[in-house]
């Protein structure tokens, strides 16, 4: 660790030299607040913040490198692995900036799942964040609490995609496969329960006078500097800012879907933690339309192009069997093109921005990840705090470092 | 044979004997309330906690024991090194020696001394130091963040635990521990004096840095705080002197508030140990309970808590205690 001593010019009058001997503490990678892998070098002046330096590239992977290489295809499974806590939020982006560019037109029960599964990935992620956040804040239990709820919530992944995580499930022109059997039932009877153990949740937090005065009027962002600072999400709408693409751009069938956009007021950690615990409850209003609604169909494109015919017709129809293997080796080819394509991740706008250049693979695929707006502005919001209100500001962030590193 | 209990050697080998008889029963209680801990957590948060090691986890204690003896001690090259090994001890060491004037029945003390309270005040802000000396001795900045905290911590909440037990002992008329339990032979302490008894309690987790005040350690700000660089035994005795206090705060609250080895309304009084040990057991679940449910409190949070609100509130309850007894003329007598 390293010393730094900031003097400041020493004034005409000698004897009124004011000396601030701050230290400098290394606060991550290997800490257990950091979140994965951030490193915030501290300037604290005893348990005074008075800059946060955070450090970034301890988890850079190359993603948007790798991605020009990959078939667009095989560049799906890459949004998986960018945050891990919300993986099939962005593969939606992903999908949709092929679909737009290729002009695929998506079967409408696959755009029901996708609504479906994008809410139910809020829910994961917000149960993560919070739980993880009032860990970090001194409460152990709801931790332990979320995580069955999130353990139930990854079966419903698992049961779609057959991966628990990394999902790859979302395809250009559609999802890989239908809900099996049974899954809806499964989900609704959760999404009747669900409700409940929010409410066990906010009993533990909510209320509680210690986690308030821990979080309350804790990194405050106004309306101006969230939007400033490129806030989105759950972090933006405490601010004040009623945004969410959701409501504002929708896409899928978020707008035949009815749903209350929460906003805070302040925002404070307080409000970043209530805006997130409404938007769970909401999530789950959306879950249960979705299954309503949601009728039975095709749930990828036809045209096999772009999805691969399905089995019994590949050994029937020579068409099909062609179509298959050149899906499967060269991959489909996008027209020349850009396309920017955002949706309303669980942390906020998580957009793709394609350049096709008319080959079976990605010119540039920039990936704007959401945690990175708001790490770049833990030293605005941490000033000046002490140091146990730093990490309450980080947990309320909900920083990934899978999508600010790439 | 009692000629020989009369000797010198024999009275060092029966007092040797008796604090084996005391120190052996406490460390076992504290081998299984770490067991307790992990098993009340679990319960707390839907789970099973330790089940693998004996019938019920039942050893697990000597599982981890062992697996703390046979770990490496290392010491950072930076370190102080006789002060960084003898921080463990005294913090062990002091929340150990504690145990030699608590009354586990009538008369059943090591040293049944005429200030007992005053001595388990000073053994317990005596506990501070073994922190300080970890966290400056360790060289390392989280550590000194620890200590600093923990002295801070210390001294806010010594001050309300000093009026709450003048208070007492303005009821009882003694500073001796086994007069302030019979002093309660009709009605509790912690019935007449509510406000002081939470403020008590509150301080006793505080004063043991426990959740939610356990901003020495502070997990999630400052690693571990003043034992980031500890391990192995060294790490062990502090973990031990931890849970001692814990044990040695809670024996303080049965006796100044609890009615120590009183039974409830005056059943079984040949039940004494029982009682008193039942009783240390639900205040060392309430401080389990505790943990599980609450967050940490913030550095200048607590500091606030300790100065604005108990050490007023400790100081007019002692005043108002105080008045009442001298009005109805409730003083002890004779004491």
């Amino acid at each position: 660790m390293t010393e730094t001593i900031i003097s400041k010019p020493a004034p005409a009058d000698n004897r009124r030299t004011v000396e601030i001997d701050s230290h400098a503490i290394n606060f991550g990678p290997q800490h257990p607040a950091a979140h994965g892998v951030l490193r915030l070098i501290l300037e604290m002046d005893g348990e005074v913040v008075e800059r946060a330096d955070p450090h970034i590239g301890l988890l850079h992977r190359g993603t948007e490198k790798l991605i020009e290489y990959k078939s667009y295809l095989q560049a799906n499974a890459y949004f998986d692995r960018l945050d891990y806590v919300s993986p099939m939020a962005q593969e939606h982006a992903y999908v949709r900036a092929i679909e737009h560019l290729a002009a695929i037109d998506v079967p409408e029960r696959a755009q029901w799942i996708r609504t479906l599964f994008d809410e139910i990935t809020r829910v994961l992620n917000h149960l993560l964040n919070l739980t993880t956040y009032a860990l970090d804040v001194g409460a152990i239990t709801p931790s332990l609490w979320g995580f069955e709820e999130r353990e139930k919530l990854m079966e419903f992944y698992e049961a779609a995609s057959g991966a628990r995580l990394h999902a790859n499930y979302y395809r250009p022109g559609g999802v890989n496969r239908d809900l099996p059997a049974g899954l809806a039932d499964r989900i609704a009877e959760w999404a009747e329960e669900f409700p409940k153990f929010i409410d066990d949740l906010e009993e533990l937090l909510t209320a509680n006078r210690i986690w308030k005065q821990r979080t309350v009027d804790i990194g405050v962002m106004s309306a101006q500097q969230a939007l400033a600072w490129g806030f989105s999400g759950p972090c933006l709408r405490a601010s004040g800012v009623p945004w969410d693409l959701r409501r504002a751009q929708p896409y899928a069938m978020y707008d035949r879907v009815q749903f209350n956009v929460a906003v805070g007021r302040n925002g404070d950690c307080y409000d970043r933690y209530l805006v997130r615990m409404v938007e769970m409850r909401e999530s789950v209003k959306i879950i249960k339309q979705c299954l309503a609604l949601m009728k039975p169909g095709p749930v990828k494109t036809l045209d096999h192009k772009f999805t691969p015919p399905s089995r019994a017709e590949m050994k029937r129809s020579m068409e099909a069997l062609i179509h298959h293997f050149k899906l499967y080796t060269e991959g489909f080819h996008v027209p020349p093109g850009a396309t920017y394509a955002a949706v309303e991740s669980p942390k906020g706008e998580f957009a793709v921005y394609l350049v096709a250049d008319g080959t079976n693979r990605p010119y540039r695929c920039k990936i704007r990840p959401t945690g990175f707006a708001h790490l770049q502005a833990v030293d605005v919001m941490a000033k000046r705090h002490m140091l146990a209100d730093a990490v309450a500001i980080i947990g309320s962030l909900d920083i990934v470092f899978g999508e600010i590193d790439r | 044979m009692t000629g020989f209990w009369a000797t010198p050697i024999g009275i060092t080998v029966l007092t040797v004997l008796e604090v084996l008889a005391i120190l052996v029963p406490v460390l076992l209680l504290m081998a299984y309330l770490t067991l307790a801990e992990r098993k009340v957590l679990a319960a707390i948060q839907l789970r099973k906690g330790p089940n693998v090691v004996g019938p019920f986890g039942l050893l697990q204690p000597f599982a981890d024991a062992i697996k703390m003896v046979m770990k490496e001690t290392i010491i950072p090259t930076g370190a102080n090194r006789a002060l960084f090994l003898m921080a463990p001890m005294l913090t062990f060491g002091l929340a150990a020696i504690a145990w030699a004037v608590i009354p586990v029945n009538d008369g059943w003390a090591l040293a049944d001394i005429n200030v007992g309270v005053l001595y388990l005040f000073a053994i317990s802000s005596l506990g501070v130091y073994g922190i300080i000396i970890a966290g400056w001795a360790s060289n390392s900045k989280y550590a000194f963040l620890g200590a600093m905290r923990s002295a801070a911590q210390m001294v806010s909440y010594e001050v309300s635990i000093g009026f709450v037990m003048v208070s007492v002992l303005l009821c009882v008329g003694s500073l001796n521990l086994n007069d302030i339990v019979l002093a309660q032979r009709h009605i509790w302490f912690c019935l007449p004096l509510l406000p002081m008894f939470v403020v008590f309690f509150i301080s006793a987790l505080a004063e043991t840095n426990r959740s939610p005040f356990d901003l020495p350690e502070g997990e999630s700000e400052i690693v571990a705080g003043f034992f980031v660089e500890y391990s192995a035994m060294a790490f062990a005795l502090f973990f031990l002197g931890e849970y001692t206090s814990m044990i040695t705060m809670s024996g303080m609250t049965t006796i100044l508030f609890l009615g120590g080895w009183l039974g409830p309304f005056g059943l079984w009084p040949a039940l004494g140990p029982i009682w008193f040990i039942l009783k240390v057991c639900l205040c060392l679940f309430v401080f389990i309970w505790v943990r599980g449910t609450f967050p940490r409190y913030r550095y200048d949070q607590l500091m606030r808590l300790g100065w604005k609100v108990f050490l007023p509130l400790s100081l007019f309850w002692l005043v108002l205690t105080a008045g009442a007894l001298m009005l109805f003329g409730w003083l002890p007598q004779g004491a």
